[in-house]
């Protein structure tokens, strides 16, 4: 077993064991409980001054063993669960569940299903976005945009709670489609939202996007090369953020999102800077996406033809979305029977979690925070 | 034997009244011990309603109400919370060292709060007029880094040591920066007859009068530099966003306070508070001209003078009225009766001492401190206006920005206003 609070980072293997002794190091223990660790992530920090020279995640203080209970329910019954991984964006976490299962029956969602998915997914995308920037610009220092980003955010989960009765872990699709046809006025409130929600983009901008402070905060901090993105399988908009035009909406369309004009946001630098950026026009890309869905919203059945007792054939099978945090994957093993012979999940958060390391390494106790905080991770999602 | 009679005690007050010396320097004990008292009771109320203020004004700007429950609009709230801090369990962590955790927030709260000795808050108006007034003031305040040292060492904890290394650090980098914008405008106070400048701050605000001139428009921009150089080391030194490092709560959790709690807690805070109270005072006195109305030299025709003695009773009336708008407004229930009840009660006291204000022998008296707290209320609420705009800075961006900007700033602006000082009196009027 390894002792946590000695042990650092594999990485530093190579540097022999010494006890601590020297008083230039400190080893600092941030987290569980910590306000900048977004839940309960802990950080070993090892630091030299205020210089940090290496760090070690713990995670595991909120595993629930989701991927465990999936093969002990069946497959719809497995799914308000995945709600529960990252529960900020639970719509795609049902989404890329319901997609999942769909390939592994082999249906499709009617076209109708298909266009509100996008929706609520895109809107999913935008709250999450919102929390990230609100809990990020509180890390750095910034506590006002956390308000309006939340006050924000709330016009979304009205919309949500109007569809489907729950405002955070919603479970709104059903595999083979949806349960509950949109609501009366659905398109008028969701395209209301979209003019509400435009100029708040640009108020939020204006509070960060040239402010001094903020941009020194950022700029230049836990900078990550593509190279190294794709080796550590990042995903997401840190991966765009390094130049890497990589989106599974484009790559690899799921739903019906070929059938949507939209662009894929990237940066240069790969730095806080630019993943904020990123991720500011991915929030108008959005908007895009939605307000094209809405219009063509088509009508029709909203569930497909699936068995009231589903028994996919024996076999296995991945799918991946783009969730707000990157690539969210399920791959599922089906040995014949109504439940899953094995659930296992991709989490965005979990593999992004991975280059916190080498994001912070010679950089200072401050950008580790900044650092946590760009590359937005959910707990619930890391340990799951 | 027997105590003072009461002829004595006519005589004590009216050998106060009839001075033009503040008590200290009149060497008038009793009024000096009166002042004392008043001075530090006025500053826990200052701090009081700053504690309020605060979180109505940041809730305002963060669309949102801020505290509402406790007391008409969260008045009463501070108090709750005073109250609570003192009933709580004073916990002292095993492995600190008893004996600095102990004396370490009373370091800091004596710092805090001897600096008023020597604030001006009119001509009269102050505990004592001591002739090192400004050096006093920037000395005893800058012991209170002794205190937050002690307190992040002695808690035997990494957050708070860190917490104290960067505050200690900044607290040093910026007294240098913010000494040279002090010396600049002491400078200035040099520019008369005689060639002889004062550090006392009464003297300071004396000479901005009969220059009729604040500091801060002297050697346009020169002195508006000075101001700003202060202006920004000023909330360095008192670890107030955007430079809160030493107390930030997403990294350090609280800083060198993390293991305090309770009483000792609110006495960081006080003491916090307190010295903001106290650099916007300094900033003041500098260059804002004390306790001096607005245009004293522009509008000074006794008309003007009449409608400027009437601007603090006009404040507490307009505060009453505030109080007398909202309750009209508060919810028709029962259940908000008392509330109501309190708050038009606030507004009774409020308009009470704004009417008080008005008689001429008060008010004249009062005057010079009015304009003086206004404007330090000024500062105040830049404070909290700073809080919600800003994100914090890093470290070495803080020290880079101490000693690599501020600190040349403050040195050319010195020079440069020594020498315009110079070419003034040498050569423009010899």
């Amino acid at each position: 077993m390894t002792d946590h609070t000695t042990s650092l980072s594999h990485l530093d293997l190579e540097t022999p064991e010494k006890p601590f002794l020297d008083a230039n190091e400190l080893v600092i223990n941030m987290g569980p409980q910590h306000p900048a660790t977004h839940g309960v992530l802990r950080v070993i920090l090892r630091l030299d001054g205020e210089k940090v020279l290496g760090l070690e995640c713990v995670i595991g203080y909120l595993h629930r063993g989701v991927e465990k209970i999936g093969e002990h329910r069946t497959y719809t019954m497995f799914n308000p669960y995945v709600d529960r991984m990252d529960y900020v964006a639970a719509v795609s976490n049902g989404l890329g569940y319901c997609e999942t299962v769909e390939k592994l029956l082999n249906v499709e969602a009617p076209p109708r299903a298909q266009h509100v998915r996008v929706i609520l997914t895109e809107l999913n995308r935008i709250a999450s976005h919102q929390l990230w920037l609100g809990t990020h610009a509180l890390d750095i220092g910034a506590i006002t945009p956390l308000f309006y980003t939340f006050r924000d955010r709330e016009e979304i989960l009205k919309i949500y709670e109007k569809y489907c009765g729950a405002r955070l872990t919603t479970h709104a699709f059903r595999i083979g489609g949806l349960q509950y046809e949109t609501y009366t006025g659905f398109e008028k409130e969701v395209k209301n939202f979209l003019d509400f929600f435009r100029p708040k983009i640009d108020e939020y901008e204006e509070l960060l996007t040239t402010n001094r402070i903020w941009v020194e905060r950022t700029k230049n901090v836990g900078v990550i090369s593509g190279e190294d993105c794709i080796a550590l399988g990042v995903t997401g908009p840190v991966l765009r953020a390094s130049g890497v035009k990589w989106d599974l909406r484009k790559a690899q369309p799921y739903a019906n999102y070929k059938n949507f004009e939209f662009e894929i946001p990237t940066g240069q630098n790969g730095d806080t800077y630019d993943r904020y950026l990123v991720r500011m026009a991915e929030m108008r890309q959005s908007v895009r996406i939605i307000e094209q869905a809405v219009d063509a919203l088509p009508e029709g059945p909203i569930m497909a033809k699936v068995p009231k007792v589903m028994k996919p054939a024996m076999g296995e099978v991945y799918h991946s979305i783009e969730a707000p945090k990157g690539e969210l994957g399920y791959f599922i093993v089906s040995d014949g029977s109504t439940q899953p012979y094995r659930v296992r999940v991709r989490p965005p958060s979990f593999v992004n979690l991975q280059a916190l390391d080498v994001m912070c390494r010679g950089q200072l106790v401050a950008d580790v925070i900044a650092v946590i905080g760009t590359l937005d991770i959910v707990l619930g999602e890391v340990d799951r | 034997m027997g105590g003072p009679t009461m002829g004595q005690i006519v005589q004590y007050v009216e050998s106060y009244l009839s001075s033009d010396k503040t008590p200290g320097a009149a060497g008038n004990m009793f009024w000096a011990l009166v002042y004392i008292m008043l001075v530090f009771v006025g500053l826990s109320v200052a701090v009081i309603a700053m504690n309020w203020l605060e979180r109505k004004i940041l809730a305002h700007m963060q669309v949102r109400l801020g505290p509402m429950r406790v007391g008409p609009h969260g008045l009463l709230q501070p108090i709750a919370d005073a109250i609570k801090l003192l009933l709580k369990e004073d916990i002292m962590p095993a492995e600190a060292d008893g004996l600095i955790f102990w004396v370490a927030p009373f370091v800091v709260v004596l710092a805090a709060f001897t600096v008023f000795v020597v604030v001006p808050f009119g001509p009269t108006h102050a505990i004592t007029d001591m002739n090192i007034g400004i050096l006093f003031m920037l000395g005893v305040s800058s012991l209170s880094v002794l205190g937050i040292v002690m307190a992040g060492w002695a808690s035997n904890s990494h957050y708070p040591l860190i917490g104290a290394l960067r505050s200690s650090a900044q607290m040093v980098s910026y007294e240098v920066a913010m000494g040279l914008a002090v010396v600049s405008a002491v400078l200035m106070t040099s520019l008369n007859a005689t060639g002889t400048g004062t550090l006392s701050m009464i003297g300071i605000v004396e000479a901005q009068q009969a220059q009729g001139e604040w500091f801060i428009f002297k050697f346009f921009p020169l002195g508006l530099i000075a101001f700003f150089i202060f202006a920004v080391a000023m909330v360095a030194e008192t670890n107030r966003a955007p430079f809160d490092l030493a107390e930030a709560e997403s990294e350090l959790t609280a800083g060198f306070h993390t293991e305090y709690s309770g009483f000792r807690w609110s006495l960081f805070f006080l003491a916090e508070y307190s010295a903001m109270i106290a650099v916007s005072s300094i900033a003041v006195t500098l260059w804002l001209g004390g306790w001096l109305r607005p245009f004293p030299n522009l509008l000074h025709n006794s008309t003007w003078d009449l409608v400027f003695s009437l601007f603090p009773g006009v404040t507490f009336l307009f505060f009453a009225a505030m109080c007398f708008y909202n309750t009209a407004r508060m919810p028709k229930h029962p259940l908000f009766r008392i509330q109501t009840i309190g708050l038009a009660g606030f507004g009774v006291v409020l308009g009470l001492i704004g009417l008080v204000l008005f008689v001429p022998a008060v008010s004249t008296r009062i005057q010079d401190i009015f304009w003086f707290s206004a404007k330090v209320a000024g500062f105040m609420y830049l404070y909290i206006w700073y809080r919600g705009t800003f994100p914090r800075y890093r470290f070495d961006q803080l020290m880079r920005m101490g000693w690599k900007v501020l600190l040349p700033l403050g040195l050319g602006v010195l020079i440069l206003t020594a020498s315009v000082a110079l070419l003034q009196e040498k050569i423009w009027h010899p």
